[in-house]
């Protein structure tokens, strides 16, 4: 089976290539794709519990959100 | 207010799909740089991400974007990715997402700031809004553009991007 293909456009020539990845290339591709799924998880989970703790912190203080809004304007 | 708009390049993947679609060797006669993405993702799910880098480097990127799913809105930020979605292979057969992506001061000396709005589509949940405010945190001006899959999936066949050079703006 092939390896996947990427499209390059010269924008000065108009000239456009399909060039097929190296196994080097294909290897990088799978190593970014697991580093992106973790570092998206993470950013994820963190804006997650950032969000909890922002809700039970109104909580406590027995505020909405508008109401903090309005502390801070 | 633009006045010019000028079609630098475009490409249309072809039948094999392609990982990345690359203009390179950008012109830095313009202003502002616009892209006009419509795409599709092999990626068996109903939504994927679509990233951007410049100049070959996939570091100092960043963004905040604000995500609508039908059902839920949420603001968020990536502190190593700037991406917005495209449909992806399980989403309504034949639908591509539609995305604007535009790059003001592209071959300035400043860091470059990106707007990127994306609509993913499928007749079915799942479909995503974006609006995306982006960061490359580099003073090099912009000489070439990777668009790619975050997850490192094929964009599929008939997915077209057109890069615009924008003067005047």
């Amino acid at each position: 089976m092939p390896n996947p293909t990427r499209i390059e456009i010269n924008c000065e020539t108009g000239v456009e290539s399909i060039i097929e990845l190296t196994d080097a290339e294909v290897a990088e591709l799978a190593y970014q794709a697991e580093l992106a799924a973790e570092k998206k998880a993470e950013e994820d989970a963190k804006a997650e519990a950032d969000a909890a703790a922002k809700a039970a912190l109104l909580d406590r203080l027995g505020i909405t959100a508008d109401e903090a809004k309005l502390l801070l304007a | 207010m633009a006045n010019t708009f000028e079609l630098i390049a475009s490409s249309t993947v072809g039948a094999g799909g392609a990982s990345s679609i690359d203009f390179t060797s950008i012109p830095s006669t313009y202003t502002d740089l616009a892209i006009y993405l419509s795409a599709r993702q092999s990626r068996s799910e109903v939504v994927s991400n679509t990233r951007i880098e410049f100049n070959g480097s996939s570091a100092n990127l960043s963004c905040r974007y604000l995500q609508g799913t039908g059902s839920a809105a949420v603001s968020s930020s990536s502190a190593s990715y700037l991406f917005a979605a495209s449909p992806a292979n399980t989403a309504t057969a034949n639908t591509f997402g539609n995305s604007y992506i535009y790059i003001p001061n592209y071959a300035g000396s400043t860091n470059k700031s990106v707007s990127w709005d994306a609509v993913t589509e499928t007749n079915a949940t799942g479909a995503e809004a974006y609006l995306v405010a982006g960061l490359w945190s580099n003073t090099a001006a912009i000489t070439s553009i990777k668009l790619s899959s975050l997850s490192s999936d094929n964009f599929m066949q008939y997915s077209t991007a057109y890069l615009y050079g924008v003067k005047n703006a």
